[in-house]
Formats: structure tokens, sequence, C-alpha cells
């Protein structure tokens, strides 16, 4: 079976590959810092950055493009991921030398000495992985069943999974919680998990593991692109499609909807999750921000800009979005949001398909132009 | 001849009625220079009459700044120091003297026994007052002092109070005094089982102290007493904080409901999906917070017509944020139209570009909007307290829906709103103009949110990021009410507000959101269209 659509895909599909797994790692680490070529570890772990929002933006394009549901947490399940393997981070920063444990230093402020039930396994760099996983798909699978089975869809889907995101980042925003007089130690709060020493015995921040980390979350990135390829292609991916376009007709043929899409809500949910784990270690940290609806929308937008519906799209648009904010951030930072909501409107009103459909888009205004050059070109529309 | 008289006079208003302050004062100044014949019915005058001069006159005699004067050719006087200017204490009419002059006075002294006799007529002065809240104050100070010496006046006063509340207040005093003054165990008892009953909250410790003592005494009656007693107090109390949860839930909810009405209306109607419908509300608070920068400008901010601009302010930010959201439908939201989805996310991003054009202008931090003085302070029924603010978002909710109803029931407009929310291709083959009717519609939900903002100037903060703060627990309640259903929208604004403010003190404000949400999603399994969903033949695809 093949995987891919046509040439143009297959090319750019490999030269991501080449750029992403040998030329930026080998910029890095063969040419001297000064050097012309030279590619900085710091520009290396916020491409880095980037391929995990693009990882991000792909899992929202499989559930919004294919399937037609626009959900607003999938920023939480990348959450839910990084925070997981944060965990396991923050437990590695060995002993802390004003306290003398080796408790997460928002521990030891407020007076703890052993770590708490719900904390202790992600010690074990196993368990913190599959967390990673476990973690997000287990509430998607919950949230899913019930709204779902309720045949909660469009808007209202969007609607309620903004509000579990919005009431999800309240609860990482908090130091503690108390119920019903209990005492539960969260997640630092407002500073999050940051402060990385160690990741599985090596230096987190030497030059050398961020450019193994950046390769690995480049192949995960390949692979998820492959894996979507193919499920496209598949009769899964068929019905996928068929529910996206008219979700009655595909259960009055007998197929059950629900199941389809709690197995895509809850797949993709995953793979934001582990794209959340590779975003820790190159960041250097997680909080409550990264959870909240506005970033969530974020990365619909990123969709958007890049084209829904589209293999490609996603990538495109989480690189290019965040290229711009690193610029404009730095250079304007008063008009940053400004620009930001301006791409919003701009997108959905005036590139339907986003910029990988713009050649498309755009081939009809251009022969018109072309053929007759002497008229006006009006629009038809 | 003239002192009879005025005796006389004096025992007779006394009988009949109030006396005047100005015979008061006749009354001090003969009873300090020892003129009167029956001191001890004087005193009685003096007390019954809850007069604020009589402690004036006692507190300034305290300090020695009533003197002795004898102008030539009449009788001995008395003067009283007010402010730099010297006033006869009979008359209250000024006396021209130089300073030097006064200060050769001689302080006018009463026998000690007068002193403590007029000292405690000011005590308890106050229960006489006619104002009902010094009396029920001045009760209450003299029950918590538990002073034996007050209790045959409090008696006597409670005998012969009217007002209910200050009746209350006496009998209150008189028990919570009884609880260290019974004389025998029976009335202590019987005191502590009124106090029971009164729900008087101010005799709680004391009571628990009684449960204590009565504890170590091993005295079995009065412990069930003092324990019956004290349990009653405290369920009042917690009835009390739930009333109070209770209100406050209504203003949240009133609020909810002024926003989610203009949210329910674009989405019923146009299929619009507003994320920048918080915005107007922002731009509602910072409407208020320009037109009170205008009216300090023109009036000064101590004057009278200072307090109007928030009245002003209020119509004033409907046609602001109408007129925005007149020009922004034209503009833009026009090309929305039955696209849900993707007019979440391009108002969405219309919301960014207004926040941070707020934040460019008005600074990122928090305004100040100025409270209206008759918005200021709380009203008390039956112990809950409720601010005036909140009882006018309450209102103003109130007056929003009638005005909604009027709108879509009794006006052109309505009926082609209904009409167009029914069948869009119909209404417009029937001739109504449908663009109109869309523009006029959405101008009156911005409308409505920039009021709902204007109102919360006066009960939560105006900055850059106000509306965000609504804008998510609005769309549950549009959810929740059923698309389109403003009567659905009202009852579940409320529900909404009532249920998370009952939640806040449980379970802190965070949790208390979360199981709001959750408790959201399982009603949307139960009822999936809300309370009352849309009816339609027609399959959604």
């Amino acid at each position: 079976m093949k995987l891919f659509d046509n040439k143009i895909e297959f090319g750019g599909y490999l030269g991501a590959c080449v750029v992403l797994l040998l030329i930026l790692p080998a910029m890095n680490a063969f040419f001297p810092d000064g050097s012309a070529l030279h590619f900085s570890s710091f520009q290396l772990s916020l491409w880095g950055k980037y391929v995990t929002y693009a990882v991000m933006a792909m899992s929202l394009n499989l559930l919004w493009g294919y399937t037609g549901l626009l959900c607003l947490c999938q920023s939480l399940f990348f959450a839910l991921g990084a925070y997981a393997f944060g965990m396991y981070l923050m437990l590695h920063i060995g002993v802390d030398d004003v306290y003398n444990t080796a408790l997460p230093d928002f521990m030891d402020f407020q007076g703890y000495t052993a770590l708490p039930w719900y904390w202790a396994p992600f010690e074990n760099g196993a368990f913190a992985i599959a967390a990673t996983m476990l973690v997000p798909g287990v509430l998607a699978f919950v949230f899913g069943f019930l709204a779902f089975r309720s045949r909660i869809k469009g808007v209202y889907f969007s609607i309620l999974t903004q509000a579990l995101t919005y009431a999800a980042s309240l609860f990482f925003f908090k130091n503690n919680l108390d119920l019903f007089g209990n005492n539960f130690i969260l997640f630092g709060g407002n500073n999050g998990l940051t402060d990385f020493k160690e990741i599985f015995g090596y230096d987190v921040n030497a030059a050398s593991t961020q450019r193994w980390i950046f390769v690995m979350s480049a192949i995960l990135m390949l692979v998820v692109y492959l894996i979507i390829a193919w499920l496209l292609k598949t009769k899964f991916g068929k019905v996928q499609q068929a529910i996206r376009d008219s979700e009655n007709r595909v259960r009055f043929s007998g197929y059950s909807t629900t199941t389809y899409k709690m197995l895509i809500f809850v797949g993709t949910s995953m793979v934001a999750g582990i794209a959340g784990a590779f975003y820790v270690p190159q960041v250097g940290g997680i909080n409550a921000n990264e959870m909240t609806p506005a970033k969530s929308l974020d990365v619909v937008v990123w969709v958007a800009l890049g084209g829904r519906g589209t293999k490609f799209g996603p990538i495109i648009g989480a690189i290019v979005v965040n290229i711009i904010k690193s610029y404009t951030t730095r250079a304007y930072p008063d008009s940053w949001l400004i620009i930001l909501g301006a791409i919003f409107m701009l997108v959905v009103l005036f590139m339907p398909n986003g910029l990988v459909g713009l050649p498309k888009q755009l081939a009809p205004v251009l022969a018109r132009i072309r053929g007759n050059n002497s008229t006006s070109a009006t629009p038809a529309s | 001849m003239k002192k009879a008289f005025l005796l006389f006079s004096l025992v007779w208003t006394a009988l009949v009625g109030a006396v005047e302050t100005g015979e008061i004062r006749m009354l001090l100044e003969d009873l300090a220079l020892e003129r009167v014949e029956d001191q001890e019915a004087t005193l009685q005058i003096l007390a019954d009459s809850g007069d604020e001069y009589v402690t004036a006159f006692v507190d300034a005699w305290r300090v020695g700044e009533i003197r002795e004067y004898e102008p030539e050719g009449s009788e001995l006087i008395l003067i009283q120091a007010v402010s730099g200017k010297y006033v006869r204490v009979a008359t209250g009419e000024v006396i021209q003297i130089s300073n030097a002059v006064y200060e050769s006075l001689e302080k006018n002294r009463a026998p000690r026994q007068l002193r403590r006799l007029l000292t405690r007529v000011t005590d308890t002065i106050g229960l006489a007052s006619k104002d009902v809240n010094t009396r029920v104050d001045a009760a209450l100070k003299l029950g918590a002092s538990q002073d034996p010496e007050y209790l045959p006046e409090l008696r006597k006063r409670f005998e012969v109070e009217r007002n209910g509340t200050a009746k209350k207040a006496f009998e209150e005093s008189i028990m919570i005094s009884l609880l260290a003054n019974a004389e025998t165990q029976e009335e202590l008892i019987e005191a502590i089982a009124r106090l029971g009953e009164l729900h008087s909250i101010r005799a709680k410790d004391k009571i628990l102290a009684i449960v204590d003592s009565a504890k170590e005494a091993g005295d079995e009656a009065l412990l069930a007493a003092a324990q019956k007693a004290s349990q009653e107090i405290a369920d009042h109390e917690e009835l009390l904080k739930h009333a109070g949860s209770f209100f406050r839930g209504l203003s949240t909810g009133s609020v909810l409901l002024m926003v989610s009405f203009g949210l329910a209306i674009t989405f019923g109607l146009m299929g619009i999906i507003n994320m920048a419908h918080g915005e107007f509300i922002a731009i509602g608070g910072y409407t208020c917070f320009v037109v009170q920068g205008y009216f300090s400008d023109w009036f000064g901010e101590g004057s009278a017509a200072f307090q109007w601009f928030f009245w002003v302010s209020i119509p004033v930010s409907f046609l602001v944020a109408g007129g925005i959201g007149f020009l922004l439908e034209k503009g833009f939201f026009r090309f929305l139209y039955k696209r849900p989805l993707e007019s979440l996310l391009a108002t969405w991003g219309l919301s960014m570009v207004m926040r941070q054009a707020f934040r460019l202008k008005f600074g990122a931090a928090n305004v100040q909007v100025a409270n209206p003085d008759l918005l200021l302070g709380n009203f008390e029924y039956a112990g809950i307290s409720m601010s005036y603010a909140r009882l006018f978002a309450i209102a103003f909710a109130g007056f929003v829906c009638v005005l909604t109803w009027l709108l879509l029931t009794k006006t052109n407009l309505g009926l082609y709103i209904r009409a167009v929310m029914q069948n869009r291709n119909m209404a417009s083959s029937l001739g109504i103009p449908v663009s109109r009717v869309n523009s006029m519609t959405f101008a009156f939900g911005c409308g409505l949110a920039a009021m709902a903002g204007a109102v919360l100037t006066q009960i939560g903060n105006v900055g850059p990021t106000m509306g965000q703060a609504y804008i998510v627990d609005s769309f549950m309640v549009v959810v929740v009410g059923g698309v389109g259903n403003l009567l659905g929208a009202g009852i579940s604004a409320m529900g909404i507000g009532v249920f998370d403010q009952f939640l806040q003190p449980l379970l802190g404000p965070v949790m208390g959101k979360i199981i709001v949400l959750g408790v959201i999603i399982l009603f949307l399994q139960w009822k999936p269209g809300g309370i009352f969903p849309t009816k339609s033949r027609s399959m959604d695809d």
C-alpha cells in the first residue's frame, strides 16, 4: 500500500528526514561556535520545541481535520504528558543543598518530609513514560465516553472541552488542595516543574543530550506522520472521514460512530501526551500556563493556518506561527497578540484550506489573470 | 415662679411625649447649678429624652469645659466652649466674651452624687434615643457588659419599646446580661433557652462557656439547656451562611444571565459562537471608566453631579457596545453565519485583538471605577447582610429580562427575530429584512453584555481580561439552557451561579468550579439538548 499521495509529498517527507535527522544535528555537533554553519544548541532546542508542537498539531488535525471534532483540550493532554515526565525529571534533581532532601523544592517549602503517594511512582522512569500516555488517555476515555455517549458534538463538544481545559488549568495553578480536611500538595502551582538536572542518568542540559532529544522528537514526528498517513488509507480512516462529512449517514449504515470517535479521541490524546513528554526536557520546565484554553486555541490556529485536513498542514502551521511568534515577541512585544488575532480572523475568512491549500485556491485566479490580461480580473463569487 | 412653670412644663411634656432639645439644655443648666427642686424627676426626664446633647454636656463637664459666668445684672449662667466659641448651655446662644475672660472663669463642679447619677443617665440614654439603630446599639453594648446596674433600665425600656427590632435587641441584651446576673438557677436556664430561641449569635461564646462550666460542675439541667441553645444558635448561623451564599449566587447568576442572553441570541439566530462576547463586557466596564473621567473633569469628584456618572454610563455603555457590535456584524460576523466552528476561531482572534487593544489603551492593570454613594453599604434583613451593589445587579438583571421579553414579543423587530430564528430562508422570502434583523440583534446582544460589564464595575474588577472570567461560564449557561432559548439561559444562569457559590465555601473556588463542570457534563448525559432543547425535524448534517 502506498503511504504517500504524490511525489511532492514523498519528496517533502524525505527532505524533512534529512534536515531534521542529519543536517541540523550535524551543524550543531560538528561546526564550532561562531562558524557560519553552526546551529546553536539554543536554536536546536527551540526547533525541538516546534517539532513537539507540530506533533500536538498533527494529533489535533486527526481529530478536527479528519473526524470533525474541534477539540479544545489538546493542550491539556500535551501538558499532562509534560507534567508526567516532568515529575520524573523533578524527582531526579538530586539532593537540595538548602534543605538536604531529595524532594522537589516546593515540597520542602511547605514542610513535607516524604513524597505523597501520587508522586512516588514517578521516580521510576518506565512508569513515567507509560504515564505520559496513560494519564491523558484515561482522561480522554472518561470524558469521551460521557460526551460521545450522549452525542455531544459540534460546537457543544468544543465548549465542553474548553471548559475541561479551563477547570484543569485552575487545578494545576493551585499549590495545595484541601479536600475534606486532608491537604494534598499538587504540582508546583504557578511555577510548575523546572530546574531539571538529569534524564536517565545523563545531564539534561548538556549539548549532546539535547541533540539526542531533538533527534528523538524529530523521529517521533516523522513516525506519527507515517502512522497518520497509513491510518487514513485504512478502512478505519475512511469511516473516520465519513463521520466528519456526515455522521448520521455513517451511523445509519451500521457503524458505531461512538466507538470510532472514542478510539480517535483517546489515541490522539496519547500522541499529544508523548509530544508533551519530549517538550519538557527541551524547554526545561512545564507550568499550568501551557494548558490554558488560550493555548488550546493556539493549536487550533496552527492547524487552521497550515491547512486542516491535510497531512503536512499542521506541521507547517505550527512551525510558521511559532517562528513568527518568536520574532514578534522580541521585536514588537505589544503587537504579538494583535498579529495572532489577525491571523485567526484572516485565515478563517479568506484561507479555508490554509497555507497548504493556498496554491490550489489561487490557481483559478492566477489562471484568469494570465488568461485574459486585457479584462479586469473580478472575482466571480 | 418661672422655675415652677418650667418644671411643670417639663413634666407635662415628659408625660405627653418627646422633650425638645432646648428644654433639655435649660434643664441641664439648672440641674448643674442645683436649682431644681426634684432632682430625681429631672434625671428621669433627661434619661427618657434620649437626647444626644446630654451625653455631649456630661463629656464637656468631665473635662472642665463647662464654666460658670455671671453677666452684669443677670443670674449665674453656664458657658460651654464649642469649637472656639462660647455658648450658653441653657439656650445655645453665643456669648461674646474674650478667651482671657473664659479662662478666668470658675469650672462648674457639681456634687459627686449628682455627677454619678448623670453619668449613669448618659450610659443608658442611648436606649431612649429617637433613632432605632442607636437604641439597638446601646442596648447590645449594655447587654454585652453584663453589668447588673443596667438591668432595671433595660427591663423598663423593653416594656415600653414598640419597634420590633429594638424590642428584640433589648430582650437579647437582658438575657445576655442575665447569663452573668441571674439570681436563681431557673432564671439562668430560662435566659439560656430564650437566647437559643432568639438565635443570639452574640451570646454564643458565653453559652459555650456555660456548657464547659456546667460539664465541670456536673449540672445536668443547665448543661442540657445550654447545649440545646448553642445548637440552635449554630443551626441559625449555618442558615445565615447558606442564605448569604444563595444571595451571592443570585447576583453572580444575574451577571451571567445578562452576558448569556446576548450569547444565546447570537447563537440561536446566526449560528455564531462569539468568543469575543466577553470583550463586550470589558467595553462596558471601560465605558464606565471613561464616563467617570469625563464627569470628574466637568463636575469635580466631590460634587453631587459626579454621583450620576454610573447611572449615565449604563445606557452609554449599551450604545457604545451596540454601535461597535453593529459595525462588526456588518464587516466581520456576517461572513461567519452558520459556520459555528469557524466562527469560534475567528471570534477568538477578534477577542485577542480587542484584549490587546484595551491593554494598549488603558494599561494592563485594573482601572478603578468609583461606587456611587447609593450603592455603598449593606442592606440587612433577618441577619443576612446584602450589599446594595449586588442587590442592584439582581434588580438590573430582572430589568434586562423584562426588556428582552418586551423586545422579543411586543416589537416588530422581535417578531422578525423569532421568524429568522425559526427559518431563515422562509423569513427572507416573506420579505423580512434578514440582514438588518441580524445586525440589530447582534448589536442588542453586545449592548446587553456591555451593560453587564457596567454593573460588574460595582462588584468586580475592570481590566483587559475581565470578560475572560465570565466567558467560559456563560458558554456553559447557554449549553445547559438549550441553545437560543432565553428562558433556559435564565434558569441555568441562576442555577449555575447559586450552585457555584454554594460549593465555593465548602471546597474552595477551584474545586467548586471543577465540580460544577463535572455536574454539567453529567447533566448533559441526562438532557443532551439542555433544559429546553430546540425542537426540529431536520437532521443536522
